[in-house]
């Protein structure tokens, strides 16, 4: 699993790519949750992520509560197909904004 | 505020490769912790235990980890095993002790033990997969994620009495290819068929079981016809405390906890219950000659009831019986249903074969059975329904004096048979049915009606289309030459065994239909229908459809259009109990008028006004509801007048009087062809004669006074 972290205006984007799992959920969970600042915007671009695991899901849930609480935002963009069913059938979807590219997600943010 | 760091996140010792320490008793099973998991079990019998460790779905373990003594408290050893992959393990147990049929010890160190508590359980995460049987270890106990976001979710509390119950098997209800959903047959496809359930009307859905069980125990190849037969209903759990993987879309990625509550949260947020049919009554291990996957090998003289030669009691008709009232086995029964309500937020609970549960160790029924007591006074459980199935494979039959604290409530098996035998036309039930519409005070004179589960149809038995269409049952698919299955089925094919072209058979089919649930929806108590009798669900006369995963038993939504107009009545009936308080109270009516409106709250009626024929040879019976005796006195609703001729030619009712500035509306009447056969609530045609009413053969008519 691979972490990029770059700004486009106000917005924090982190590109993920590769499978988020028990052993990476940890790495992805202390490298994205100090970018939550208040009022933080990220877009979480997921376009590279082919699987996640339940430890996965719940770094995005943590990601949501801590930005929800500093009355941020987020968005995830490019999700798979079958990972976006996952998160519907698990409830985990119902949490999140989702866009298909970057440029939807920026505006969804602004 | 930085936390000072606990200082039990460090292990104290060492087996291999694994840092270990001292585990806490409590809770049982594995929990996730700083660090690490915490395991513990308890046996009272075992001499050693060894925790068996596997690298998920790889057939030999990765480790087996012996309990250090000092890791033992009393009769339970737990452990905390520092740095495991939660998702990528799975976990079991070995236990040593005695091996002494006789005196009811069954050890076997060879056999890999699934926890009791285990929450997650794999070795079948999809639906019909073909078995390793050489498998050393076949369901495997996982790690839970427990942490679901509920948001402000919690159990809805409706009120007993509000209730109207779909009991659904979780499978069957969308696996037909005609069902349009993504997921056909499983937890995630329920929830794309929310609006259909809340199109029928119905507020609480009863999963039949969901707890882990394996498809595949019994499985066999029917000799005639080549289909393989499984446990397709899942009465046998290998676990109490894990969902059926297999039930779950995301099964296959261990994510069944998280999709289930996913659907209960949606069922909550759209106004239904979730019930769920729960076996404490027996185990997947059979008797001796059954396979050790748990319990047997665990602490058999405990969890197991048993004779004193040592061999199973089998009051369930499967095998084995589970030792309910031994102490700590009813301590995890209600560990297990606690779990339940407070993690998954269930509604509500049936419980199979419910006598069982007040049987004592040695099998005698008991007064005061503790367990009984216990769930009733839980904190937890204190505002889930419970509901008995009254009775048990070994011969106790307790339909009304099911020991219920003032909590429980019972399968009403005597509804059934008698709404059954007046529906077919049989005489001297009319004494009878006045009792069962009145939500059977002769059984539950003290409880109120909400203690009786109204029904006419249930998994086990006929579906309602078959009620109405086989005098016998036809089980022959079962592969047991028609044996199995119940003979009292109390039945009328109306003229014809099965289906039929002859259009004058078919009517009357059509119309006991309605006759049926048009009397299921106006008696006090709690409605239950089957999945799928709305749509004249057939199971081609079977009724015992336990082991068939088809078209036999899946519902069969074409038939949502063919029988389009079966579906509105039913809708219709539930609106029209929704509508009206009357239909639905609390507490027994008093065939008194205590609010002096003039009229009893309930008054019996015949061909003339108020003069009932009670008589042997009767099979027609009317009764009217003061709307102003509804909920105690305290609404006012409508009057509601009910005539049920279930004799064969047509006969005129005189209609009692209402008071001044009130009429007569029609609400149902069952022989006239549809949409006039119902009226949606509020828009109740008004009845042209006043004085008198022609109910037709074999019809129930329902009026609204206003």
């Amino acid at each position: 699993m691979e972490i990029n972290v770059k700004s486009i205006g106000q917005v924090t984007v982190v590109e993920i790519s590769g499978d988020i799992d028990s052993n990476t959920a940890p790495q992805a969970q202390e490298q994205v949750l100090p970018l939550v600042q208040p009022e933080s915007k990220i877009l979480l671009d997921m376009s590279g992520v082919e699987y996640m695991s339940s430890a996965g899901l719940r770094v995005l849930l943590s990601m949501y509560r801590q930005i929800a609480r500093q009355n941020g935002g987020i968005v995830l963009v490019g999700l798979g197909e079958e990972i976006k069913d996952t998160m519907s059938v698990t409830g985990f979807l119902n949490f999140f904004t989702t866009r298909d590219t970057v440029d939807e997600g920026l505006q969804a943010l602004s | 505020m930085e936390r000072i760091e606990r200082i039990d996140i460090h292990p104290t010792h060492t087996h291999g490769e694994f840092k270990l320490r001292a585990g806490r008793p409590l809770p049982f099973g594995a929990t996730q912790m700083e660090g690490g998991v915490n395991f513990s079990i308890s046996s009272r019998h075992a001499s050693t235990c060894t925790l068996v460790l596997f690298k998920k779905r790889q057939s030999e373990p990765m480790a087996e980890i012996p309990f250090p003594d000092e890791f033992r408290i009393g009769n339970v050893f737990a452990i905390v095993v520092f740095g495991l992959d939660y998702e990528g393990i799975e976990y079991g147990f070995r236990m040593e002790g005695p091996y002494d049929p006789r005196e009811g010890h069954r050890f076997d160190p060879t056999k890999i033990l699934l926890d009791p508590y285990a929450k997650v359980i794999g070795g079948r995460d999809a639906w019909g997969t073909e078995v390793n049987w050489n498998d050393i270890y076949q369901h495997r106990g996982r790690i839970v994620f427990d942490d679901f976001d509920w948001g402000s979710d919690r159990p809805l509390e409706i009120p007993t009495e509000d209730l109207i119950i779909y009991e659904a098997h979780v499978r069957g209800f969308t696996r037909h290819a005609s069902s349009g959903v993504k997921h056909s047959g499983t937890f995630a496809a329920i929830r794309e068929k929310i609006p259909y359930l809340k199109e029928l009307g119905v507020n609480c859905i009863e999963l039949m079981p969901i707890f882990e069980f394996d498809e595949f125990e019994n499985s066999r190849t029917h000799p005639e016809t080549g289909e393989l037969l499984l446990n397709y209903w899942g009465y046998s759990q290998v676990g109490f405390f894990a969902p059926k993987a297999a039930y779950a879309a995301t099964g296959k990625f261990s994510m069944q906890v998280d999709e289930l509550k996913a659907l209960i949260q949606d069922l909550h947020n759209n106004g239904i219950e979730v019930f769920l049919d729960v076996v404490f009554n027996h185990t997947a291990e059979g008797n001796e000659n059954g396979p050790t996957i748990s319990f047997r090998g665990i602490d058999n003289q405990s969890y197991y009831m048993l004779t004193k030669e040592g061999y199973y009691y089998n009051f369930s008709g499967t095998g084995n019986t589970l030792n309910c009232n031994n102490p700590m086995v009813r301590n995890m029964v209600l560990d297990c249903l606690r779990y339940w309500a407070a993690e998954y937020h269930i509604d509500g609970f049936r419980f199979d074969l419910a006598s069982i549960l007040g049987r004592d160790p040695w099998g005698a029924p008991l007064s005061n059975p503790p367990l009984l007591e216990n769930l009733a006074f839980d904190p937890i459980l204190s505002k889930c329904k419970l509901i008995a199935e009254a009775w048990d494979a070994g011969g106790l039959y307790q339909v009304g004096s099911f020991p219920s604290y003032g909590r429980w409530a019972e399968w009403n098996g005597k509804y059934r048979d008698a709404i059954r035998k007046f529906l077919k036309g049989d005489m001297g039930l009319v004494g009878e049915m006045a009792q069962r519409i009145q939500g059977s005070p002769d059984l539950y004179w003290w409880r109120g009606p909400t203690a009786s589960i109204n029904f006419i149809t249930a998994h086990d038995g006929f579906t309602l289309a078959d009620l109405v269409s086989y005098n016998q049952k036809h089980n022959e698919a079962n592969g047991e030459n028609n044996n199995d299955g119940g003979n009292d089925n109390d039945s009328w094919n109306c003229g014809w065994e099965g289906p039929t072209d002859d259009p004058e058979i078919n009517t009357l089919r059509c119309r006991q239909l309605k006759n049926a649930v048009a009397i299921l929806m106006v008696s006090q108590g709690v409605p239950m229908i089957l999945m799928g009798d709305e749509i004249a669900r057939t199971q081609q006369g079977n009724n015992n459809a336990y082991c068939h995963d088809s078209e036999l038993s899946w519902m069969d939504w074409t038939l949502l259009k063919s029988n389009a107009d079966l579906f509105r009545f039913f809708k219709n009936c539930i609106a029209f109990r929704k509508v009206h308080a009357v239909l639905r109270n609390r507490t027994h009516l008093r065939n008194q008028d205590y609010v002096e409106s003039g009229y009893p709250d309930i008054s019996w009626h015949g061909v003339r006004a108020w003069q009932p024929d009670w008589s042997g040879t009767s099979r027609t019976l009317a009764f009217m509801l003061c709307g102003k005796h509804a909920n105690n006195g305290k609404t006012q609703d409508n009057y509601i007048y009910v005539v049920m001729n279930m004799y064969w030619e047509a006969q005129m009712f005189e209609l009692p009087g209402l008071p001044p500035g009130m009429q007569w509306h029609v609400s149902t009447n069952t022989i006239a062809p549809p949409p006039e056969d119902i009226w949606e609530p509020g828009r109740e045609p008004l009845v042209k004669d006043q004085q008198q009413f022609l109910v037709g053969p074999r019809s129930v008519v329902v009026l609204v006074g206003k």
